[in-house]
């Protein structure tokens, strides 16, 4: 559905810092006067005019105001927005043809986001180093060769407040340093591209779209810390990312862009691939670094840090492939800029990968600071079928969910964390009211079960444990005890694992155990499962908005289901094997697997 | 490679991405990430070429890019063109391929119906 009118509010640089309260200012009218249905406002990237911001752009029409301050925002609202009328006296004067934005996918899907890392992911060929640089790659590189220290690169990568996209969040300047102060006659930089998280493909997209930019980066960390080879660490079940680097690193060094005394300064620095078998523990660095060196990928005790003894024994850099991908741009246009998007604490943007019960699945990137609801609801499109929302799960299997009540808590590492989740590298997965919240701390748990090296007991028995109690609780044998015991497992796991996928793996039922206390104990007291997921504890029903259609009757494989035409139909649950074709089947949901207590709460929410 | 060398080397692969100077050109963005192959882009790629050869038109190329993000709506195609106007299309088969470059590429011609926005809700 087109909003009736679309505002769209410069948040560059520039135009950042009066932004907000402008914005702020449209909502609290959109509110006054109950538009919110038909009025959005909206801050978006730089509208490529920044001298004379803040700007304010209106759809339709395309109206560019300029120059406007909080004190405008009222009568642009009463005018504009209420009678049509545009307010000529702050109207921009002047050619504007930049932006041609047509429609509303593209305002609201592309509009809002930043492109900082995927600045060339669908628009160059990853195929053509010329495309690269036509669009300034390696002029970074070209830069900190001929120009720069490497003490300058890296405060330079330090002034930024880039912060470390593959889960930690780790100052990324700070990290190059250590590096650079081991001294050794042998360092190693390592790009992180294992990208295990189950709904991740942040990554991939980067190295499939854009290689050159992973290789100009590591050039450039390679010259601050003085290493003269790097690691790119690649699952082997990314082929099309792995043969687009294979051909990007050809043809780098064809041009001498990699290889022996690049740009005439005397530094050399080449990379090579290594595949991995996709073990999800091979994305931690220490275990990625065991498994370069062809042993067994399993997570070492640190420290020592890699920055001091890391692979093969000498000083390594890793950094993830979206970290990477951030280091150009921060030469091109500097520090500054960078650190002027996003937060105090996070600068610079995120990528996610939205998937779930969500309108439109796929990637985005947006400024840190863009609060939760923002994504799933302005550039997500909301949750389809008119479901309600439950819960977003960020961070993967080390994560949590994050409910209805904090979706306005903007976007970066500390408050993420403080939330109970954690960034991770950028999985969203979005759950609706038919999803289980027991069911899906329990397929986090299967799968951090799956991918436990074994090294250490609590996180290769602790976790089974939980996993069965789980499973237990999913079949209705749950009882209310075994909620202090997860609770209890999952405290002496976070506590005496070695590695990260230990002591963040109770983090999903932690989290869920929190906020859906409610759904647990529904499972273990009243054995129900209140979404309609456990099969065990669900029944189904039809209920009174039958047409009588008969389809349900005709189709169900064991005879279950009788009735006559245009008359409401009942379920026989002896003889209902739960298979679930009627409810797919019946062409106005009339049959529910959801118990009534819980059937009542979601209509009222909804 | 020297500094200067790069630069040139970036001017002319500017001109060529933007078809500096070039009248009625255009450039044909095919998704060919994972996602875009998974869905269809190879045979949709094809076709493109197919339509090129077959025209043997000047100044309109086929490029296979990255993901642009839209995986549901995958295969994507944007055609770029020379004067800037950049237009999306979704969900894109052979069939379509071949309408698209005969009314929009060859006419000028929009297919509103493809549009990348009329298909999203
Ligand atoms: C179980 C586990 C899995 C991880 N998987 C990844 C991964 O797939 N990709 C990644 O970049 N970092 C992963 N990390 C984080 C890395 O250990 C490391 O912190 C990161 O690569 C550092 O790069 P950054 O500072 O650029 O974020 C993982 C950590 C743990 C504990
Ligand atoms: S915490 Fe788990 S994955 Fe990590 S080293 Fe110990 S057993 Fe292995
Ligand atoms: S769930 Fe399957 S077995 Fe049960 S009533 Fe529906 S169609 Fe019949
Ligand atoms: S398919 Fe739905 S509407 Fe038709 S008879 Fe069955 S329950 Fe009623
Ligand atoms: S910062 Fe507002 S136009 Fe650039």
């Amino acid at each position: 559905m087109l909003d009736r009118m679309h505002i769209l509010i410069c948040g560059g640089p520039d135009c950042k810092d009066k932004s907000i309260p402008i914005r702020d200012a449209f909502k609290a009218n959109i509110k006054k006067h109950h538009l919110e249905n038909e009025v959005s406002a909206v801050i978006t990237g730089c509208f490529g005019l920044c001298a004379l911001g803040p700007h304010i752009l209106i759809y339709p029409g395309e109206i560019l105001y300029s120059g406007v301050s909080e004190e405008n925002i009222q009568e642009i609202f009463e005018e504009h927005v209420m009678k049509n009328n545009p307010v000529e006296r702050l109207l921009y004067r002047g050619k504007f043809d930049r932006m041609k934005l047509k429609n509303r996918s593209e305002l609201t899907f592309f509009a809002q986001q930043e492109r900082i890392v995927l600045r060339n992911c669908g628009t160059i060929n990853p195929l053509d180093i010329n495309e690269y640089i036509g669009r300034d790659g390696y002029m970074a590189l070209a830069k900190v060769l001929t120009e720069m220290t490497p003490e300058e690169v890296i405060s330079e990568v330090k002034k930024s407040g880039l912060r470390g996209r593959g889960g930690g969040g780790f100052p990324t300047g700070l990290k190059w340093e250590f590096a650079k102060k081991s001294i050794s006659d042998e360092k190693y930089v390592v790009c992180n591209a294992d990208e295990g998280d189950p709904g991740a493909f942040m990554d991939r997209a980067v190295l499939e779209g854009d290689p050159h930019t992973v290789l100009e980066a590591m050039a450039i960390c390679g010259y601050a810390i003085g290493s003269h080879t790097g690691y790119i660490y690649i699952r082997a079940e990314y082929p099309v990312a792995v043969e687009r680097l294979e051909i990007a690193i050809g043809q780098a060094k064809k041009l001498g862009l990699l290889g022996k005394n690049i740009f005439e300064s005397g530094f050399d620095f080449d990379i090579e691939i290594r595949l991995g078998a996709g073990a999800f523990v091979c994305g931690e660095e220490t275990a990625l670094m065991a498994s370069i060196e062809g042993e067994r990928g399993m997570p070492r005790k640190k420290p020592p840090f890699p920055a001091v003894k890391g692979l093969f024994g000498k000083p390594t850099n890793v950094n993830n492939v979206e970290t990477f991908a951030n280091i150009p741009p921060i030469f091109l246009k500097g520090a500054d800029w960078f650190k002027s998007i996003g937060t105090e604490k996070s600068s610079g943007t995120k990528v996610f990968a939205l998937g779930g019960k969500i309108a439109n699945t796929g990637l985005l990137e947006v400024p840190m600071g863009t609060t939760l609801r923002e994504v799933i609801f302005d550039i997500g499109g909301g949750i389809p079928n008119n479901k309600k929302f439950k819960a977003v799960q960020t961070g993967g299997p080390s994560g949590g969910c994050i409910t209805e009540e904090m979706l306005d808590t903007p976007i970066d590492f500390d408050n993420l964390i403080a939330l109970g989740s954690m960034m991770g590298s950028g999985g969203m997965i979005v759950m609706d009211e038919d999803t289980c919240m027991v069911d899906v701390a329990r397929f986090y748990l299967e799968f951090t079960v799956d991918e436990s090296c074994g090294k250490c007991t609590p996180c290769r028995e602790g976790t089974k444990r939980m996993l069965d109690i789980l499973n237990r609780i999913c079949q209705g044998r749950g009882n209310l005890d075994d909620l202090n015991i997860l609770e209890r497992l999952a405290r002496i796991i976070k506590n005496s694992s070695l590695c990260g996928l230990g002591q963040t793996a109770p983090n999903p039922v932690l989290s869920t155990l929190k906020y859906f206390k409610d759904e647990y104990i529904a499972h273990v007291t009243d054995k129900v499962c209140p979404a309609g997921v456990c099969s065990k504890l669900t029944k189904y029903v039809i209920l009174d908005n039958c047409i009588g259609c008969t389809k349900c009757a005709k189709n169900c494989p064991v005879g279950a289901i009788t009735g006559n035409v245009k008359e409401k139909h009942k379920i026989n649950s002896k003889l209902c094997t739960k298979c679930g074709v009627c409810k797919s089947i019946c062409p106005v949901e009339a049959i529910s697997t959801k118990p009534e207590k819980w059937r009542a709460i979601y209509a009222k929410a909804n | 490679m020297t500094l200067n060398e790069l630069n040139a080397l970036r001017k002319k692969a500017r001109d060529h991405i933007y078809m500096v100077g070039l009248k009625r050109a255009a450039r044909i963005q095919i998704g060919y990430g994972t996602c875009g192959i998974a869905a269809g882009a190879k045979p949709v790629y094809n076709a493109f070429i197919k339509k090129i050869e077959e025209y043997n038109i000047p100044n309109v190329t086929v490029v296979k890019v990255g993901c642009m993000g839209e995986c549901a709506f995958e295969p994507i195609v944007e055609i770029v063109e020379s004067d800037g106007t950049k237009t999306i299309y979704c969900s894109v088969n052979e069939r379509m391929s071949s309408e698209i470059f005969e009314e929009h590429v060859l006419k000028g011609q929009r297919l509103d119906k493809y549009l990348l926005s009329k298909t999203k809700r």
